[in-house]
Formats: C-alpha cells, structure tokens, sequence
C-alpha cells in the first residue's frame, strides 16, 4: 500500500486514520469499472483517486453528449405520448 | 439491475420523474418550430437540459449529501445572476473570498494523497471545503448518482431516436 502513514499533528482537528482512508479508497475502487476488473489487490490509493478523476470527468462528458442529444431529439418529438412509453420501457 | 421492478422512491425513479418533467417543460413552449429548430434554440434547450439533469438528480438526493447542495446553490446562484445581471457581478466576488476561507479546513491529515485529493475537489460540487474522508465518502454517492444519470438520460435519448 503505497499511502504513507498520515503525520501526527498537534491539531485539535480529529485525526484522520488510514484504515478509515483504506476503507473508503477500496470502496471507491469498487465503483470503478477499470480496476474492479483487475483481480490484483494492490491498487495504489492514489492510482485510484486517480482514476477516480477520469471516470467522474468521462462521466461528465457523457452527461454532456446525452444532453446534446436530447437536444435535437426533443425538437422532433410529441413529449406526451412519449413519455407514457418512456416509462413504461424503464419500468419494464 | 434493469429488469427490476422500479420501486417508485428508488433516487433513479424520483430522477426519472422529475427529469422527465423537466424534459416536457422545456420541449412545452414550441408547438410550431418541430420541424426545424434553429442552431441557437439547439444550443439553448442543450444548456437547459443539461441544468435540468444536474438539477433533477441533486434534487432527488435533496440536501442529504454536501455535494448536492452545493449543486443546489451553485444553480440558485447561477440563475440569480442571470436575473440580477444589469446590476453588476458583485456577489460572484463574496462568494469566492467564502469559499478561499473554508478551502483549508481539515487538510492537515492527508498523507500522500493530498495531490489527487485535490483535483478531486475539483471534480465533486462542495469538495472545496470538505475533509478527506468526506471528500471520498461524497465521491463515491456522487459517482453512484452520476451513472443512475447517464443510464436514465441513456435509455430516454435511445427511445426517442426510435420514434
């Protein structure tokens, strides 16, 4: 594990410890499609903050072109009758 | 995980819902130009949908979470602005100073992750003035509400272009 042990500082400010880190760092690896697909065991916590940067701004970009999307396509549609089997198709 | 049955106060049905609505108002006020939008109504309904999909789903998870309601503020904020632009940005200005003052807290801990810590602050609404082990609590909520969005927006776009 490559996070270094945090410095015991004097501040009254509560102490972060790093099992809380490593528990929520394997948490965060578990969400990410890359890593969970690699069995080794020794991602590094900063590999994963990492790669946690680049899906949440892949995921941004997605929001981006689906809202592009639905841009052009909202122009072409009647929302109403739409909607019903929108809902229905997500339900089902 | 999609062929359950949508339990209606699972957060991907309550954005569902809302996002929908929004859609509906959105595409509401053109009953004439269906057939050909210009490249500037385009551009338009795309911001405001995009407003309404991130407003949709920070509303769905209501102000549980810090990163959705620094959403919720920063679009209250954004659409004041635009209401209030003949009278100067002053306010842009306090809320910035604000934010600088809280961006130290809780970093004294932070060991070796401090650099990515830090884009990721970036990257998350509110991470600015959240402590590590928040920051990534909140990250992993917001990468869970962040697909349930691109899935939902994903299926509607996809059974629009068969229509």
């Amino acid at each position: 594990m490559s996070s270094r042990r945090s410095r015991q500082s004097s501040a009254s400010v509560s102490r972060i410890s790093d099992d809380q880190i490593i528990e929520l760092v394997s948490k965060l690896r578990q969400l990410l499609p890359e890593i969970r697909n690699r069995r080794s065991d020794k991602v590094s916590a900063s590999k994963v903050l990492q790669e946690t940067c680049n899906y949440i701004r892949s995921l941004h970009r997605e929001v981006d072109d689906l809202s592009e999307r639905l841009s052009r396509l909202l122009a072409t549609i009647d929302a109403d009758s739409a909607e019903a089997a929108i809902i229905r198709s997500l339900i089902m | 995980m999609d062929s359950q049955l949508l339990n209606p106060t699972s957060l991907k049905s309550r954005f569902t819902a809302r996002f929908l609505r929004a859609l509906t108002k959105i595409n509401a006020p053109n009953p004439i130009s269906s057939s050909s939008p210009t490249p500037r109504e385009i551009f338009q309904r795309y911001r405001r949908i995009k407003v309404a999909a991130d407003k949709s789903m920070a509303y769905s998870v209501r102000s549980r979470t810090t990163w959705s309601r620094a959403t919720l503020s920063r679009l209250r904020t954004r659409s004041r602005h635009r209401r209030l632009a003949s009278f100067g940005p002053r306010s842009s200005v306090t809320t910035a100073a604000v934010l600088k003052k809280t961006s130290s807290h809780g970093k004294e801990n932070e060991g070796g992750l401090g650099v990515q810590a830090g884009e990721l602050r970036e990257l998350v609404p509110g991470g600015e003035a959240m402590d590590l082990c928040n920051l990534l609590d909140e990250t992993a909520h917001y990468i869970k509400c962040l697909t349930t969005q691109v899935q939902v927006m994903k299926t509607i776009a996809n059974l629009y272009s068969l229509e």
